[in-house]
């Protein structure tokens, strides 16, 4: 008995019965296809705050006011100012500080021939904030630092802001209406386009020189936060610590324990992010690797079933011969191609389902997520199947003979 | 595998020298008139149930106590013998047993020398597969399998290879006339036809004997003399067979009737000589004179026997020419 044989009598058994054989593995394709859909699903996400990460900026850190912690023992804090700024631009103190770009933020509802658009973040900053930022300008050009010194009321928009004031026409040059006065745009942004800011949108924002917007909407007093780009992504420590260093010696405080802001890497912040959609991840894997299971169980009852209706059948074979390994053979091989078959379309089905994007994330397939199901699959069919099989080939021949 | 049998064969011979040297009952008493027995017989005995609700499906004479002292039966290299009885005398126990399918409650069982009882599962279905074929009431062929597949089924099981597999299958089929079927699946073949498949699948192996269990109990007369004159032939050539049947219209193609009532042999009578044809072809027009079956005998007597007589149609010159079935 060759195993060729044994192949040729599973698969005359299993297209015997075509539905329930289709169906059997129906349900090891949708478990297999799952496990590999869902987490590439996950994948996807995650892999959108990676990008996100580098969209941000690596080397950019942000300086904010404020304690960071309960054990803080800072007494008061003071704002942060342009002065602060300034100091941190200093590159004898801070030779990793590549760029420093102080920021005020503000909303604002913008105007343009009638259309009037809200937009949730006006930034007044320095031209190093492009940069620091990782804004690249689409058309158009950035403002100027002689822009910033002379509060030349000229802005750059975000791609979203661009298109819901201007539609499809350029707005270079053109002048909107920001809260009463008026900018001319200079410049409009690439989108950055990330979908994990599900409540802001990166790419709806106007970003302007620092006095301008300070002269028109905030106020000349503290900055919102100040954003430094560190000179590569692996200096950013020694930046922070520069960082620290200075703005302790601009606000007088002795104790580092008392330091009354905060710097934080934009790494550090998605790091948080990245860990719970990874808990996503594994739910999904979890509720797909069920799935699985449950058509491994669906293996073992349709086995149970072609059993019990082939009792004669495999009567029949032992009178004429057939020795008990051959039966389980038999049975094996042909739960085991079940699962082979099903697992491979579910690859198959899951491979081009990645194609397509899952409410809102686009698939990342993981290889070994592919392999993995795959061989999980198949060792579901040996294993659900070596149940009824043994059972078939331990039949004694009188019982399965006389079996109706 | 196969390695395995001739070592058990030579272990049993010499346990079946020390049986004959010890008991001097009937079976030893047949040993003198030939050939090596293919079934040797001792002190069978197949209960159901335990202690007082036992039931002897084969018992034998019962001794004083009322205990059963079990069959002993003996059948030769060659011999036609056909296992008569009413449903419920135990033949077809007897025929289940002496199939392996089945294992006695007690006492010994030989089959061309190989001592069954002490057999594992694995040597079992070694020996269903090369010392026996067995011939159904209900045929018995594997469903949506071609003919010639289901011809090839026990040569696969043999390990025989692909080729040589097709070419004695379609020996076995031709010599049961039914070549031209080879790849008819069961549902596509008249009852008769497939009853011939079954003989078909049951010699390809060359086994020591055919056991045949009510092979015509399914079919009509016309197939039955059909399948009936093919294991004559079968027997002409040297097979051994054992038939089991209530019919006596069977048991007339039988060299040996035994007769089994309540679980003991009744009677045991032989027709015809052990060497040489069965009873059907010795004197074939004769034989068809005799027939039970009324159909045939008005047919005897309108039109020339020779055309009806099966033999007269298939030369036992056939029979020789099939060397690869007969192995």
């Amino acid at each position: 008995m060759n195993p060729l044989q044994t192949l040729r009598f599973a698969v005359g058994g299993l297209a015997a019965n075509k539905v329930r054989s289709g169906l059997t593995m129906l349900g090891i394709l949708i478990g297999v296809a799952a496990v590999i859909l869902l987490l590439a699903v996950g994948n996807g996400s995650e892999q959108a705050v990676v990008n996100s990460i580098d969209a941000l900026g690596t080397n950019s850190l942000t300086v904010t006011s404020g304690t960071s912690s309960a054990t803080s023992t800072a007494t008061t804090i003071q704002p942060l100012t342009v002065a602060d700024a300034k100091a941190l631009a200093n590159t004898t103190n801070a030779p990793d500080i590549t760029g420093v770009a102080p920021e005020v933020t503000t909303s604002q509802t913008a105007i343009y021939n009638g259309v009037s658009h809200s937009v949730s973040s006006v930034i007044g900053t320095y031209p190093a904030y492009f940069q620091a930022a990782n804004s690249k300008v689409k058309t158009g050009d950035y403002f100027s630092d002689d822009d910033v010194l002379n509060s030349r009321k000229v802005c750059v928009i975000g791609s979203t802001t661009a298109s819901d004031l201007f539609g499809t026409a350029s707005p270079i040059g053109k002048v909107i209406t920001l809260g009463g006065t008026p900018f001319t745009v200079v410049g409009e942004l690439a989108t950055k386009g990330t979908s994990t800011s599900s409540f802001n949108d990166p790419d709806d924002t106007i970003i302007a020189p620092l006095p301008t917007v300070q002269n028109a909407f905030t106020g000349f007093g503290s900055l919102s936060q100040i954003l430094v780009e560190a000179k590569s992504a692996s200096d950013t420590t020694q930046a922070t610590n520069e960082i620290t260093t200075i703005l302790m010696g601009t606000h007088g405080i002795g104790s580092a324990s008392a330091v009354d802001f905060q710097v934080s890497s934009q790494t550090s912040l998605l790091a948080t992010r990245s860990s719970s959609t990874q808990t996503l991840t594994v739910l999904l894997g979890a509720v797909a690797a069920i799935s699985l299971l449950v058509g491994g169980i669906g293996i073992t009852n349709i086995m149970l079933v072609t059993v019990t209706e082939r009792t004669r059948e495999i009567g029949i074979r032992k009178a004429i011969g057939a020795p008990k390994g051959v039966i389980m053979g038999q049975f094996l091989a042909e739960s085991t191609l079940l699962s082979l078959i099903g697992g491979g379309l579910g690859v198959v089905a899951a491979l081009i389902g990645s194609h397509f994007s899952i409410v809102g994330i686009k698939p990342v397939i993981i290889p070994a997520s592919v392999y993995g199901s795959f061989g999980i699959a198949v060792a579901i069919g040996l294993f659900f199947g070596s149940y009824p099989a043994n059972r078939a080939a331990s039949l004694r021949p009188i019982d399965a003979l006389r079996h109706e | 595998m196969s390695h395995s049998l001739p070592a058990l064969r030579r272990r049993a011979a010499a346990e079946v020298a020390q049986a004959k040297s010890q008991s001097q009952s009937q079976a030893g008493a047949e040993q003198a008139r030939g050939p090596v027995p293919v079934i040797t017989v001792q002190r069978l005995v197949k209960s159901y149930g335990m202690g007082e609700a036992a039931v002897h499906a084969l018992a034998g004479p019962l001794d004083e106590q009322g205990r059963p002292q079990g069959v002993n039966l003996s059948i030769h290299q060659g011999d036609f013998v056909a296992i008569m009885g009413s449903s419920g005398s135990g033949k077809s126990t007897l025929m289940n047993i002496l199939g392996c399918l089945d294992s006695p409650t007690s006492g010994r069982y030989l089959l061309d020398g190989i001592d069954v009882g002490g057999l594992d599962e694995h040597q079992l279905s070694l020996v269903r597969n090369r010392k026996i074929g067995f011939i159904f009431q209900s045929f018995n062929l594997v469903p949506r399998t071609t003919a010639v597949a289901q011809v090839e089924l026990p040569l696969a099981y043999a390990g025989v290879k692909s080729a040589e597999r097709r070419r004695r299958a379609m020996a076995a089929l031709s010599l049961v006339g039914l070549a031209d079927r080879a790849d008819h699946r069961p549902n596509e073949l008249s009852g008769g036809q497939q009853q011939r498949v079954a003989v078909a699948r049951a010699l390809v192996t060359a086994p020591a004997m055919l056991l045949a269990d009510e092979p015509t109990g399914n079919l009509d007369t016309r197939s039955t003399d059909d399948v009936l004159a093919i294991v004559d032939r079968l027997n002409a050539a040297g097979r051994t067979v054992v038939l089991i049947t209530h019919e006596d219209e069977v048991a007339r193609h039988a060299k040996r009737v035994v007769r089994l009532v309540d679980g003991q042999v009744k009677s045991d009578v032989r027709q015809a000589p052990l060497a040489g044809p069965p009873p059907a072809l010795l004197d074939p027009l004769d034989f068809a004179e005799h027939s039970l079956h009324a159909e045939n005998q008005n047919h005897r007597h309108t039109q020339n026997p020779h055309t009806q007589n099966p033999q007269a149609q298939n030369p036992q010159h056939a029979l020789n020419a099939k060397t690869g079935v007969q192995g």
